[in-house]
């Protein structure tokens, strides 16, 4: 039993807190709150990100949505682990190929068969930079060729990066939003280039709909 | 001067909000099935957000006033801090600001309240003018980044000024001493919070009956001389007929709604000028239909210590 409750409890103390420092609110503008099987894409600026996007979606998508996370970070310590395997029932993969013993793009395959949506970051890193986007990696060009029929929802996270820059421990609070946009799916004989470009281009079409006047 | 013991008077009050609300509901309903049977029509489906959000913000209201000194301060603390959050988003932050930032919710906010909760009129009144503003830019400076340094740090200290430092002069009114008005101190902050309120939503119904002349164009093209004029005597009437939850006669009750609706009306203004130049329309989003906590608290913010200041001169002996 406790092994059931604890992570429920720490997942609900997380979603509190991040609430209270954000006052986090959904967007919906291409996509509803409904149970479809998604991979929610969004941009990543900051190690909240993940938990962000989490606490605004409705508690029964979140208990069916998983994130994608880099297996040399959530396996450092054991309550590292903890919260990524018991709460955030991450799929943590391997970021170093000459280490992986299985391929990231069918481990997060797998999930999906298993019935789970997924939050992943196709930047791969936390952008620290003045461009709004990093260059996307290739795996969210895979998973979409593998499992052509889920719906690949892009998300943008605004103002994280401001509550917690790189370097700092305590969050200030600000409030941000996560505008979620229309599903895209790969067209037919479509290239990873040409994928990949949209699915950015679809990202940042989603940055220019928050409404903070950028400086 | 007044009725009954304070619990029956506070009673009597919130029966008399609770009557009120039920019908603006119904009335709200009304209109739903009459104009906005689809839900399309925006006046009706705005007002009604209106109401809902009412709702909350008087059991909440409620809750504060009858728990006594620790709930009031407790819920004006909480709308400090959603305020200043909501104030802060909008200003220009670098990441040299992080400290200053930081002082200002988890110093600054909890010992201005702090202090209030124990009532030393003496260090309330100056924390944040005298010592919050020196420590401010000196945290700041630490930091080493000069860029638009004067305009960062005075945005910190104004959104502290405005959210935290306003605001809590609204429990401060708890700590008055007056004679004869022993254990009703949390009347002062219904009356407060009625009559500017009530000024809201005249304004707001009288301008758009009647509005014709505007006031300020350029700032808060929604105001207008109408509406100001008959919202200003509706909630100086409402005052005065309040009279008899405060110490105050009743022409002197009228005359202190004068004053929170003339600064109320103008810090609205100076609070539309700030949103306007950050090019947005609501502070935030938390309040449906009234947008963030500041939108619903602008009015409040500018009345509240000058009607703190007038009643603590006028009637108080601390």
């Amino acid at each position: 039993m406790v092994t059931r409750i604890l992570p429920e409890i720490v997942a609900t103390a997380l979603v509190i807190f991040s609430r209270f420092i954000t006052a986090a609110r959904a967007i919906w503008l291409g996509a509803a709150p409904e149970a479809r099987q998604r991979v929610y894409f969004a941009n990543h600026t900051s190690n909240g990100d993940f938990v962000l996007v989490w606490a605004v979606l409705p508690h029964r998508l979140r208990q069916v949505t998983r994130p994608v996370a880099a297996s040399d970070y959530w396996l450092k310590s054991p309550l590292r682990a903890f919260i990524g395997q018991q709460v955030f029932r991450a799929v943590l993969i391997n970021r170093i190929p000459e280490e992986r013993t299985e391929d990231p793009v069918t481990q997060m395959a797998q999930a999906l068969d298993g019935g789970d949506s997924l939050i992943l970051f196709p930047e791969g890193k936390r952008n620290t930079g003045e461009d709004l986007l990093l260059p996307f990696k290739s795996g969210l060009y895979h998973l979409a060729r593998m499992r052509p029929e889920v719906d690949l929802v892009p998300v943008w996270i605004e103002n994280l990066n401001r509550v917690m820059p790189k370097g700092e421990v305590i969050p200030i609070p600000l409030i941000c939003t996560v505008t979620f946009g229309a599903a895209l799916h790969l067209a037919g004989e479509e290239s990873k280039e040409v994928f990949l470009g949209r699915a950015s281009a679809a990202l940042r079409a989603l940055a220019a709909t928050t409404d903070r006047p950028r400086t | 001067m007044t009725a009954g013991t304070p619990a029956a008077d506070l009673a009597l009050l919130l029966g008399g909000l609770l009557a009120f609300m039920l019908a603006a509901t119904g009335i709200g309903l009304m209109l739903q099935a009459r104009y906005s049977r689809d839900r399309s029509n925006a006046v009706v489906e705005n007002l009604n957000d209106r109401i809902r959000s009412w709702w909350i913000m008087i059991v909440l209201m409620g809750i504060a006033l009858i728990g006594g000194h620790a709930g009031a301060t407790l819920l004006f603390a909480f709308c400090s801090f959603a305020a200043l959050r909501e104030v802060i988003t909008l200003q220009d932050i670098r990441r040299s600001d992080h400290w200053a930032i930081l002082a200002a919710f988890f110093a600054a906010l909890p010992a201005q309240y702090y202090l209030i909760y124990t009532e030393w009129y003496g260090m309330y009144s100056i924390l944040i003018p005298v010592y919050a503003f020196l420590l401010i830019p000196i945290i700041a400076v630490l930091r080493g980044d000069t860029e638009g340094f004067l305009m960062r740090v005075a945005g910190v200290q104004w959104a502290l000024m405005i959210c935290v430092y306003c605001i809590s002069h609204v429990p401060a009114l708890l700590s008055l001493d007056i004679p004869g008005y022993e254990g009703r101190n949390v009347m002062l902050i219904a009356f407060l919070i009625i009559v500017v309120q009530a000024s809201d939503v005249a304004q707001y119904v009288w301008g758009k009956l009647l509005g014709r002349t505007k006031i300020a164009p350029n700032v808060s093209p929604s105001k207008t001389l109408e509406g100001l004029i008959g919202g200003a005597l509706s909630a100086i009437l409402i005052g005065a007929g309040l009279s008899w939850i405060t110490p105050f006669a009743p022409w002197q009750a009228g005359a202190l709604s004068f004053v929170i609706v003339m600064l109320g009306f103008l810090g609205g203004l100076v609070m539309s000028a700030i949103k306007r130049d950050r090019g947005v329309k609501d502070w935030g989003h938390l309040i449906a239909g009234h947008g963030g906590v500041t939108d619903r608290l602008d009015s409040v913010i500018f009345a509240a210590p000058i009607f703190f200041h007038l009643v603590r001169y006028g009637w108080s002996l601390s």
